[in-house]
């Protein structure tokens, strides 16, 4: 079985919708209670970055299968964390003339997403 | 919007975007540790929903919600991925600090400049129309 398994495939593809219906979810939610700043993304990317070094943590030493490790990593966390709404927010926040909220929206959730991702492989481990 | 509206919107672009991004990656797979691929794919799709963007706003897909739930929260969402940015920058920087930060930074930056350019062509075809 390899990553282009019809299995995986269709894993893949069906995690990768629930992941981007659950940040749909989230941004929702956090839009009502933050208006004004793009937070959701922040807290969307932040959590899939954590859960995605948890991941990978648990592939390096055998606790996850490679193949539910692909659904889960490539396909639902892939799905629900996003790049391009990130610098799209990031790119509006400059327009509107509030760059400190921009370099937050881009340093700061890499450096929020660097972190977080290091923590969750590190417990994982 | 209604959620039984949106989600299912989002549901099947996501799975798209998610699967073109799965495939990619298997076709190209990462040169050196460095995965060139996932890079291309979040700056690419950081330059689409800019051109998305600037689209909806004034121009011809103006006031098109359901376009951009499918689009641009779904197939553009699931196209890109921040999670594997911030992993693979972590796996990178293991071995070589250096090499780490400069595709997470370049990554960021590139996208940035990518959702800007896709804005600016927007506006340039709009002018001429």
């Amino acid at each position: 079985m390899s990553a282009l398994d019809p299995g995986v495939v269709a894993g893949v593809g069906l995690a990768g919708g629930l992941g981007a219906a659950l940040r749909y979810v989230v941004d929702t939610v956090v839009r009502r209670v933050a208006p004004g700043y793009p937070l959701g993304t922040l807290v969307i990317n932040t959590t899939g970055a954590f859960l995605l070094g948890l991941v990978t943590g648990l592939v390096a030493d055998g606790h996850l299968g490679p193949h539910v490790a692909t659904v889960l990593g490539t396909g639902l966390l892939g799905g629900y964390t996003t790049f391009s709404t990130a610098s799209v927010e990031a790119l509006v926040l400059l327009e509107e003339r509030r760059p400190w909220a921009a370099l937050v929206h881009a340093g700061g959730m890499l450096a929020l997403g660097l972190a977080a991702a290091a923590a969750g492989w590190w417990l994982a481990a | 919007m209604r959620l039984r509206v949106a989600l299912p919107l989002v549901f099947l672009g996501g799975a798209a975007g998610t699967l073109a991004r799965h495939l990619l990656g298997t076709a190209l797979p990462p040169v050196g540790g460095v995965p060139w691929t996932i890079g291309a794919v979040n700056v690419g799709g950081a330059f689409l929903l800019g051109l998305l963007l600037g689209g909806l706003r004034g121009g011809p897909l103006t006031h098109r919600p359901r376009l951009r739930l499918l689009v641009g929260t779904g197939v553009l969402g699931g196209f890109t991925t921040y999670s594997a940015l911030a992993v693979d920058s972590v796996r990178l920087a293991r071995d070589d600090v250096a090499l780490g930060a400069a595709y997470a930074g370049g990554s960021v930056l590139l996208g940035l400049l990518a959702a800007g350019l896709g804005v600016v062509l927007t506006h340039r075809h709009r002018g001429r129309s």
